[in-house]
């Protein structure tokens, strides 16, 4: 299958003359030092990745660590310094600005932390405004905005302008203006982290929904772990603008790469995440089992309850292949130790 | 006018004070002990070498050569190219441009006119603005100044359209193309410290006197602020929204045409209100050029010392700027708030029924009830020189006496190399080398030009002039800082002293001190005393409270919190309102050659006048606009001493 957007060895570096740092001896200096021998700041350095058509990818990091700039230079609103993007199969860097407008108007939407709606438009004609600048029919753009704003549950604000909107809803009308262009691409750059706690919860239900229902292609930016794991069909984690790691939400706290990473992820209860896959020992010699093995995916919460009240261990098995077993010695451990020791 | 407050915000200045702090700590000795030897050498020097002061030649060769410019002019005017493809086209098109707003205005007559004005204040600025404007107009009728009322707006209409048509591009231009802005702003610099009077002659030189060149006139002198607060307004819009709309795939002009202007166009509405204030207070000047209008009666009065008549104009121009300025300032705000379309629809459509039903209706605004200001304020200047001489005297003759004459004879006696070495000396040590050399330069243009006498005595009197306004100023304006009620109660005062036109604040200092020096010296306090309050004022609040708090908490007694925390701490503020105000004190003494002042100012005026004296008018308007130049760039690096301005 080809995956929906490719971005391979993408350098994005801010200062002058930003162009003769990728691929030079510069490249290899860290962040600090690069940036005080050349006043160049490589924002995004060497990133790599693919995202699958209909994946939730989730690129996650501390603030400054390139976030931002990455998934802007995506539909090249910061044009990347080197390295190579294609959308659908078509290289980004390569297009024309007729080309680009079009992408932009019509296969990738972008939602922002700050909303970016314009104050002078009602809330219809917000979400109007990508089809109005294709030029699509008033009639028609005013059906398909109106269509939206049903769709995140805000029939009825048509004629509200932006400033009588709360946060939340005011970050929905960004979600449906993105929407209704109809893109087979979304792109969020943490697009709640303005919200409340607990409006950034049902926003993000509303997302998990809309993905559901619409199924396209998300690539969702935020510093918040949380978010990552409940979104995320993938994770990528950027520190100072490289890539550190990218994988399920479960081989990142089940196996971080280093102690950047690990430092991320100590705060989740692994029980949560983690299978029981990362917990099973091997069987002692000749040692008795349950009769009824568990499937390795099982969430080590989920298996609590029958672990603990087995009188044996349990069998844990990947279709005919047996991984291990369990009892309850590794299900206290792992329901209690929250740190697990940073690998070397 | 506060577009120069607008244009140069305090904010910025004031950063710059507080960054020049540091480096300059360790020099202030070195540059007090410099600035100490230069006096002494200064001194010195004028001992040595002080002249007689002789009063200037009528014959120099810089006004023989302007009359020979003049004289090509008139010689070539139809025959060539320049003006046959160029100039006289500009002419002719603006000529246009002024005949098609008058056959509108004249064609609505006086009823279609009042119902028009009061139509559009109500739909765009609201009822109250709406009442306000229909008794303003209906007053013109009532001063018996109906026409001239109409002509001084037809005028002032028309050299907005074109400000708003030229400046409101270049404006976005110089938001948004790096070079444009760096180009435009030093260009818009000198402009905006150019006295009104100095454009006069160049205009008639180029267009002839009349209609045409009063509105280029007026246009040059209003479209910096256009420019300038259109980029401001551009470059302020959110980048967020810009980038949203670029991501939905917008080309620019869809950024600029869906996005960028109306997000701006609060601050645009505000431009439209500054470049009319502007215009207006212009194009009552250009009654000099011979442009229609209420100015044409306060220059007639003013030469017959007739005051109430004079006044009676005034009056007029003062509720034109008055319902001018509230129409534009609430349309302005008018643009934060969400109407409903439809009501909006309706309201228009009502008034434009009610406004064509008007128009068909003949009213003779000579049939209202007719009052003049004339004889009113005419016996109050009777009484005044009567049982006040005494005292008007007594200020008058001891301002000259320890002030103003001194200081003139010690600057016309000043040798002029010896002024333009003194300028350049204490211009380095304040401003920076940069600022001293266009300064020393300019000084030296002055002397170059055959005006050396007169240009001393304008400089005397602009340097009394600003130190009382500066001694006034800042005691009203730390006054306002400390006092809420008293800020509360003076703001509406200074708000409504800023939109006046300067010609006005002529009328009061005539009526009190007759035609004199000293006049023009009383109008430039009036007109420069609030801006100068007002930056006072907001650079002693904008000390951070917590400094205030800190001073009090060691035991301060306020005379000490004010001298030695909140007077120092705003220094900024103050030195950026002696800029501020020198520049226009200069602009104010110089229009106060009409009433007694002499010296440029009168030049000038005489050069519109007398064909023989065209030349030095020309001189003296070049040599008010090197010792504007002077002035501003002495007083610039004040507050930003590191060095020159980019
Ligand atoms: N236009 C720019 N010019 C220079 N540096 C920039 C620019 N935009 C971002 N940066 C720098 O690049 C780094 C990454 O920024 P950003 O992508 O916004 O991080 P994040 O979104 O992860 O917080 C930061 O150090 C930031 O200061
Ligand atoms: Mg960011």
């Amino acid at each position: 299958m080809t995956p929906m957007i490719a971005v391979a060895d993408l350098w994005k570096v801010f200062g002058p003359r930003a162009e003769r740092v990728p691929g030079s001896a510069l490249a290899d200096l860290p962040r600090a030092e690069l940036r005080a021998r050349t006043g160049c700041l490589a924002a995004v350095r060497d990133v790599s990745f693919e995202v699958r058509p209909g994946e939730v990818f989730v690129v996650m990091g501390l603030s400054g660590s390139g976030k931002s700039t990455l998934v802007r230079c995506l539909t090249r609103l910061i044009e990347p310094t080197s390295g190579e993007i294609s959308i659908g199969g078509e290289p980004v860097r390569a297009m024309t600005p007729k080309r680009l407008r079009d992408l932009r108007r019509r296969q990738v939407a972008m939602v922002f932390q700050h909303f970016g709606l314009l104050p002078h438009r009602q809330v219809l004609d917000n979400v109007a405004y990508g089809l109005e600048i294709q030029g699509v029919t008033k009639a028609e753009r005013h059906r398909k905005a109106t269509e939206m704003l049903a769709l995140v549950g805000l029939d009825g604000q048509e004629h509200h302008y932006p400033d009588q909107l709360s946060g939340g809803m005011q970050q929905r009308v960004g979600l449906a203006r993105a929407l209704a262009t109809d893109p087979e691409v979304l792109l969020f750059d943490e697009p709640f982290s303005a919200l409340d706690p607990l409006i950034r919860r049902d926003m993000q239900a509303e997302v998990r929904r809309l993905h559901a229902e619409v199924g396209k292609t998300l690539v969702f930016i935020t510093h918040d772990l949380a978010e990552a794991l409940t979104l995320g069909d993938r994770i990528a984690v950027l520190r100072d603008g490289e890539l550190v790691q990218v994988g399920t939400p479960e081989e990142l706290v089940g196996a971080p790469v280093d102690s950047y990473v690990a430092d991320f992820v100590r705060d989740v209860p692994r029980s949560d995440v983690l299978t029981l896959r990362w917990i099973v020992r091997d069987p002692a010699p000749g040692e008795l089992v349950e009769d009824v093995p568990l499937p390795h995916g099982t969430v080590i919460r989920d298996a609590v309850h029958r672990v603990m009240r087995a009188e044996r261990p349990i069998q844990v098995v990947d279709g005919e292949k047996r991984l291990g077993v369990i009892d309850a010695d590794q299900m206290l451990a792992a329901l209690v130790s929250h740190h697990r020791q940073v690998p070397a | 006018m506060s577009a120069p407050t607008l244009t140069r915000p305090g904010g910025r200045v004031l950063e710059k004070a507080a960054e020049a702090d540091a480096p300059r700590r360790g020099g202030a000795t070195r540059r007090r002990t410099a600035g100490t030897v230069l006096i002494v050498l200064a001194v010195v020097a004028y001992l040595v070498f002080r002249t007689d002061g002789a009063p200037d030649s009528d014959d120099a060769a810089a006004f023989r050569f302007f009359d020979s410019v003049r004289d090509w002019v008139d010689a070539n005017r139809d025959t060539s190219p320049f003006f046959l493809y160029g100039i006289n086209y500009v002419r002719l098109g603006v000529r246009l441009l002024v005949d098609v707003v008058q056959a509108g205005l004249y064609g609505l007559g006086f009823a279609g006119l009042v119902a028009a004005v009061s139509a559009i204040a109500l739909v765009l600025a609201g009822w109250r603005t709406g009442l306000l404007a229909f008794l303003g107009f209906l007053a013109f009728g009532v001063l018996g100044l109906w026409d001239e009322s109409v002509d001084t707006l037809v005028l002032t209409l028309s050299a907005v359209l074109l400000s708003v048509l030229i400046g409101v591009p270049l404006g976005v231009l110089a938001a948004r193309v790096r070079w444009v802005g760096a180009t435009l702003r030093p260009v818009l610099d000198v402009m905006q410290i150019m006295p009104t009077f100095a454009y006069l002659a160049p205009m008639t030189l180029l267009f002839l006197i009349g209609e045409p060149a009063a509105v280029i006139a007026t246009m040059i002198y209003a479209v910096p602020a256009t420019i300038r607060i259109t980029a401001l307004g551009i470059s302020e819009v959110p980048p967020t929204a810009v980038e949203a709309a670029t991501a939905l795939g917008s080309t620019r002009w869809q950024l600029l045409s869906k996005v960028r202007l109306p997000m701006a166009r609060t601050t645009l509405a505000l431009a439209v209100n500054q470049t009319i204030m502007l215009a207006l207070s212009m194009v009552v000047i250009t009654a000099l050029i011979d442009a229609p209008g209420l100015g044409q009666n306060i220059v007639n009065a003013l030469e017959r010392v007739n005051v109430g008549a004079a006044f009676n104009a005034g009056v007029a121009i003062v509720i034109l700027a008055v319902v001018l300025d509230r129409i534009t300032t609430n349309a302005a705000r008018q643009t934060r708030i969400h109407h409903a379309r439809r009501s909006r629809l309706i309201q228009t459509g009502i008034a434009i029924v009610v406004v064509i039903a008007a128009a068909l209706v003949t009213i003779n605004p000579e049939s209202l009830p007719q009052w003049s200001a004339a004889a009113p304020v005419n016996d109050l200047v009777g009484w005044i020189e009567l049982h006040w001489f005494d005292a008007t005297e007594g200020i008058k003759n001891r301002v000259s006496e320890f002030l103003l004459n001194p200081l003139e004879s010690v600057l016309v006696t000043t040798p002029w190399w010896l002024f333009v070495a003194a300028v350049a000396a204490f211009g380095t040590l304040v401003s920076g080398w940069r600022a001293a050399l266009i300064a020393a330069l300019s000084a030296a243009g002055i002397a170059g030009l055959g005006l050396w006498q007169h240009s001393m005595q304008t400089l005397a009197t602009v340097l009394v002039a600003i130190l009382l306004t500066m001694v006034i100023g800042v005691s009203v304006g730390v006054f306002c800082a400390r006092h809420d009620r008293l800020a509360t109660a003076v703001r509406p005062v200074l708000d409504a002293a800023q939109t006046m036109p300067s010609f006005v604040y002529l009328l009061p200092a005539v009526a009190l001190f007759g035609n004199s020096r000293f006049t023009a010296i009383v109008a430039a306090i009036i007109f420069a005393v609030p801006p100068v309050v007002r930056l006072v004022e907001r650079g002693v609040r904008d000390v951070p409270p917590t400094v205030v708090e800190a001073a009090l908490s060691a035991g301060s007694t306020p005379r000490q919190l004010l001298w030695k925390v909140q007077l120092p701490m705003a220094r900024g503020g103050l030195l950026l309102a002696a800029n501020q105000g020198i520049v226009m004190v200069l602009a104010m003494v110089v229009v106060g050659g009409l009433v007694g002042a002499g010296a440029l100012g009168y030049d000038v005026v005489a050069g519109f006048s007398q064909r023989e004296l065209f030349g030095e008018g020309l001189a003296a308007g070049l040599a008010i606009v090197l010792l504007g130049i002077l002035l501003d760039r002495l007083t610039q690096g004040f507050h930003d001493s590191k060095g020159p301005r980019r």
